[in-house]
């Protein structure tokens, strides 16, 4: 069946690469104009587009074994376009782009009902609680590029979509109407130190996520909801696959070669 | 009107219903959260033209590119420069952090100040740079007069590059030898080099790309040591060609839980599980013949280690059963391209000797001294090359006076720094008295293990200054603060990248015009030079920083200047080395405290999320700190959940840690991923320096560390300490 977008954009991230330094969670937050507060230690409360999540296999000393995992918003697909948030949302402010696949959030829109948090199985979204304070010559960091949020509105990863709109612009200047792969990347992918982010179009066969995305040990995060996330995952750790939460106790992880 | 209850009730329900249907509740509701989310103090970044600036990074000593993106002249970002050959592009979180350093204000020290309050008491005024250099001059000349030049000290982080080199230089021609570095695991490794290959002052450096097993005692390779993002970028390489990573450490760290293999050992005995494998390697004859044939000493040090580190022995102290110290002994040895590295945590500790030996040695079982993916000694870059100077009478006389710190001479004559001698040396008058101490690019009041005698040692000495950007602790307890340019509002040359096997110059750039009234320290020190008398000011010829940073690189300038780097990727180093194995080694000190009071052993925790350096933690990065490391303001330390049943501790509640060298407040944090009998404390909190963003979170663990000298080198060879636990 052809696929419906015109670009699917999504991220693969390679967990057996990933070192838990925590170099995407930074990026993000300095490239979109995420605000901070002098104490960010109530996770919550704390606004992190980009969240490195540390797990365990569970096992006493010394069996343990830890996986970090990087969690950006997954952009689902749903079916359709149905992903969880923009299906809830009476706003409409958060939408599903078809030529894109990248689920937006138009902070102006938003009223902050907050039903997208209840919606969404990843916590990728964060409601501002207080309006941002920089502290005293600060804001001078702030970029023009991402609009700062204000007090009462839910904010979220964009996969960088300012990014995108730069890259359409350059292209469009030079005559192309093709944005090329290394043009537009996220801000995490082009600061993960491991190299363990690969971003890129799903349903590009050019593209390096098109690759990676069918690798034996490739998984993306509760799949079984039916969100179809566009962020993969890689793992040659069994235990950390299952993890993933898609796995019956019985059955074997892992993909399935007819997907 | 008659008002009856019928039209009572009617015009109660008419109002009811007309409120309802009209608009105006409604629309009140709309407007006021429509205008409640545009306050206008939600700001409006300005837009320009967006431009990029090359430079490269000094927040650690990993020497990376960095790209700075700017809207017309403000940087709003920094990303890492692809070009760069050791970062290649990739970035750590304290360098995308990076302008929260610059244009954080509360932190900065805006402006000279002198200190008008109590010591430590943050009351400062605000001086002019001419009352400043003055107020210097002064100082330094009524000390020159009453002859007592030796008593002027400095510490600064690094002694190489153009600035450290022009102080270190003014520190001669001062007449005081009193230049103190902070410590590095690299001092130590560059002890045993020296006792081994008879070549002193070795740059260490490891090939990390091009080897296929890593074997690792204690050293965070993931954590921030060396050149953290090109640790990252190994790592990864490792992993691409399914290479080999082991992890000896008392913690599941990062890099253990990166590791194929954590080997959880007692903390204290890596060398002696280092030696075992020595043992194993040579009871196997697995050693490469070619090295060791055209090496001495081997028969010595094959009855040395297999009489007294036969794995056997060693498995009940290290914790590591015997078949496992021969099984990856045996792999690494038979690993094409094996390297064994040290340095604890992110490598600010020296360590001992005996640690530094052994896994030199293991490095030369193997044969992969100066080889592709094995150690190298490197040199020191040598562009440097001032005309000498002449003394005069009273820095002639300073400079026949010993250091300070006992460095350089005597027992420790092979040792260029101490440090970790500083506090004593002062509280204890060793020689002579420290007069003024100077502070370029160091927090030694927050950095120096146990920090309740380094603040003696400072409040001892009559004049402290420092170069410091920030109103970091010791910027705190200083008379004098002369701030710097930080690392985007200036000029500086960075010769070296900790542990990269290639020569590198990096050229840090002025990105953005200084922000606040502060002056590059070069500038600072020769101002004050050319004041203070005719003899210094010969040895300052130079008009100003940049002229002397221009003059001294010379043709390599216009390259730096639009590269901002300079390498040579061909180098490899001289592939015959003169290695003499050591037939006997000096015991490393037991950590310090009763074992009989103190239960537990508590050890330092490096994260690459917390800086521990001079620079402290941004708020950005603090805010990745996981809640189960800092909570509020408490600071949670791990232990096994074995510790926790014994002492009746419950995870995340209170508990008192206590040292021989303090008491802390802490929550516990449990977790598998520590051996029993440990405590893990952070490292990197419990600033007092600083804004409300970075201070009060959380306990330094320096104060609760001391150190203990290494019977050879001198050199702080202390990790960790006895300490107890109890619920609070």
């Amino acid at each position: 069946m052809k696929d419906f977008h015109e670009k699917k954009y999504g991220m693969v991230i390679d967990l057996d690469k990933c070192t838990g330094c925590g170099s995407c969670m930074v990026a993000c937050m300095s490239e979109n104009n995420v605000p901070f507060k002098e104490d960010e230690t109530k996770k919550r409360l704390s606004i992190t587009w980009m969240k490195v999540y540390k797990f365990t296999n569970g096992k006493s000393f010394p069996e343990t074994e830890v996986c970090y995992l990087p969690r950006p918003c997954m952009h689902c697909e749903g079916h359709g376009g149905h992903s969880p948030c923009v299906s809830v949302c009476p706003a409409t402010a958060t939408d599903y782009s078809t030529e894109t696949g990248i689920v937006s959030q138009i902070y102006t829109r938003c009223f902050g009902c907050r039903y997208c948090m209840g919606a969404c199985p990843y916590h990728a979204r964060y409601f501002n609680w207080w309006d941002p304070v920089w502290p005293k010559g600060m804001e001078k960091q702030l970029s023009p590029n991402v609009s700062p949020r204000m007090r009462g509105i839910v904010e979220k990863c964009s996969f960088c979509y300012h990014r995108l709109q730069l890259a359409k612009e350059k292209a469009y200047s030079e005559g192309r109407r093709e944005v090329r792969e290394n043009e537009y990347q996220t801000s995490c992918t082009q600061g993960c130190p491991a190299g363990a982010i690969t971003f890129g179009d799903l349903i590009n066969p050019k593209h390096e996520v098109y690759k990676l995305k069918k690798d034996q040990n490739a998984f993306r995060l509760l799949e079984r909801l039916g969100t179809n996330p566009k962020v993969y995952y890689i793992s040659s750790r069994e235990w950390v696959r299952r993890a993933g939460d898609n796995y019956l106790a019985h059955e074997k992880t892992g993909k399935k070669q007819n997907h | 009107m008659k008002i009856d209850r019928r039209s009572f009730l009617a015009f109660g329900v008419g109002g009811a219903v007309g409120t309802a249907i009209t608009p105006l509740p409604w629309k009140l509701m709309d407007d006021s959260s429509i205008w409640s989310q545009n306050w206008p103090w939600t700001p409006v970044p300005l837009d320009g033209a967006i431009n990029y600036q090359p430079s490269v990074c000094t927040l650690c000593k990993g020497g990376c590119g960095i790209n700075v993106r700017k809207i017309d002249d403000r940087p709003v970002k920094i990303e890492g420069l692809k070009a760069n050959p050791i970062n290649k592009g990739g970035i750590c979180l304290l360098g995308l952090s990076g302008l929260q350093l610059l244009y954080g204000e509360d932190n900065r020290v805006k402006s000279p100040l002198k200190r008008v309050g109590k010591r430590g008491s943050g009351k400062f005024k605000k001086i002019s740079w001419q009352q400043a250099i003055t107020e210097m001059v002064e100082k330094l000349g009524a000390i020159r007069l009453k002859a007592q030049s030796h008593t002027l000290a400095c510490i600064s982080e690094t002694e190489l590059g153009t600035t450290a080199s022009l102080i270190g230089r003014f520190m001669t021609a001062f007449g005081s030898k009193n230049y103190i570095r902070t410590p590095s695991f690299l001092d130590s490794l560059e002890a045993a080099i020296l006792k081994t290959t008879g070549t002193s002052a070795a740059q260490v450096a490891f090939d990390f790309e091009n080897s296929d097993y890593i074997l690792s005692f204690g050293s965070g390779l993931l954590e921030g040591w060396g050149s953290p993002v090109r640790m990252f970028m190994a790592n990864s390489a490792l992993e691409d060609k399914k290479g080999t990573l082991a992890q000896a450490e008392p913690r599941l760290s990062n890099t253990a839980a990166k590791a194929d293999k954590w080997l959880p050992v007692n903390p204290g005995t890596e060398a002696d599980l280092a030696f075992s494998m020595c043992a194993v390697i040579i009871q196997k004859a697995l050693y490469n013949t070619n090295f060791t044939a055209a090496a001495t000493g081997l028969e010595g040090f094959k009855s040395f280690v297999t009489a007294n580190y036969a794995p056997e022995k060693i498995a009940k102290s290290t914790g590591i059963k015997a078949e496992v110290i021969t099984r990856i002994a045996t792999s690494f040895a038979k690993a094409k391209n094996p390297v064994a590295v040290c340095g604890k945590g992110s490598g600010d500790t020296p360590g001992s000797l005996k640690e530094s030996l052994a896994i030199v040695c293991l490095n030369a079982l193997v044969g992969n001294i100066n080889k592709k993916g094995g150690l190298w000694l490197t040199s020191e870059p040598d562009y440097i090359k001032w005309p000498e100077f002449i003394n005069d009478d009273a820095s002639t006389a300073g400079l026949q006076k010993n250091r300070i710190d006992s460095a350089q001479s005597g027992k420790y004559k092979d040792t260029r720094f101490l440090l970790n001698n500083f506090a004593d040396a002062v509280l204890d008058d060793y020689e002579y008295p420290v007069n003024a101490l100077m502070v370029y690019r160091a927090n030694p009041m927050y950095t120096m293990p146990d920090s309740e005698k380094v603040k003696k040692a400072f409040e001892k000495i009559p004049f402290v200054m420092s170069f410091s950007s920030y109103m970091d602790e010791t910027a705190l307890y200083s008379d004098l603060i002369l701030p710097d340019h930080v690392f985007l509002e200036r000029y500086e040359d960075i010769p070296f990248a900790s542990g990269y096997t290639k020569p590198y110059i990096g050229l840090a750039r002025p990105v953005v015009d200084p922000l606040f009234d502060t002056m590059n320290t070069g500038d600072v020190i020769i101002q004050i030079a050319k004041r203070i008398s005719n003899s210094i000011a010969g040895a300052f010829p130079w008009k100003d920083y940049e002229t002397c940073l221009k003059e001294t690189l010379g043709s390599m300038w216009a390259q730096l200047e639009s590269q901002g780097f300079m390498t040579d990727q061909s180098y490899t180093p001289p592939s015959t080395v003169n290695f003499t194995f050591p037939d006997k080694i000096a015991d490393a000190p037991a950590i310090e405290g009763d074992r009989g009071k103190y239960l537990l052993t508590l050890v330092p925790v490096d994260s690459i999320r917390i800086n521990c350096g001079y620079i402290a933690n941004p708020p950005f990065a603090t805010k990745t700190v996981d809640d189960t490391v800092l909570f509020e303001n408490d600071i949670l330390v791990e232990i096994n959940p074995a510790t926790a049943k014994s002492l009746g501790l419950r995870d995340r509640k209170k508990a008192v840690l206590e040292t021989p060298k303090g008491k802390a407040s802490v929550r516990v944090f449990i977790t598998d991923g520590i051996m029993p009998g440990v405590v893990g404390m952070p490292k990197g909190l419990g600033h007092f320096g600083y804004d409300s963003y970075i201070a009060d979170k959380g306990v330094n663990v320096n104060a609760l560390i001391g150190s203990l000298e290494d019977p050879e080198t001198g050199l702080d060879a202390a990790w960790g300490i006895r300490a107890k636990l109890s619920p609070a």
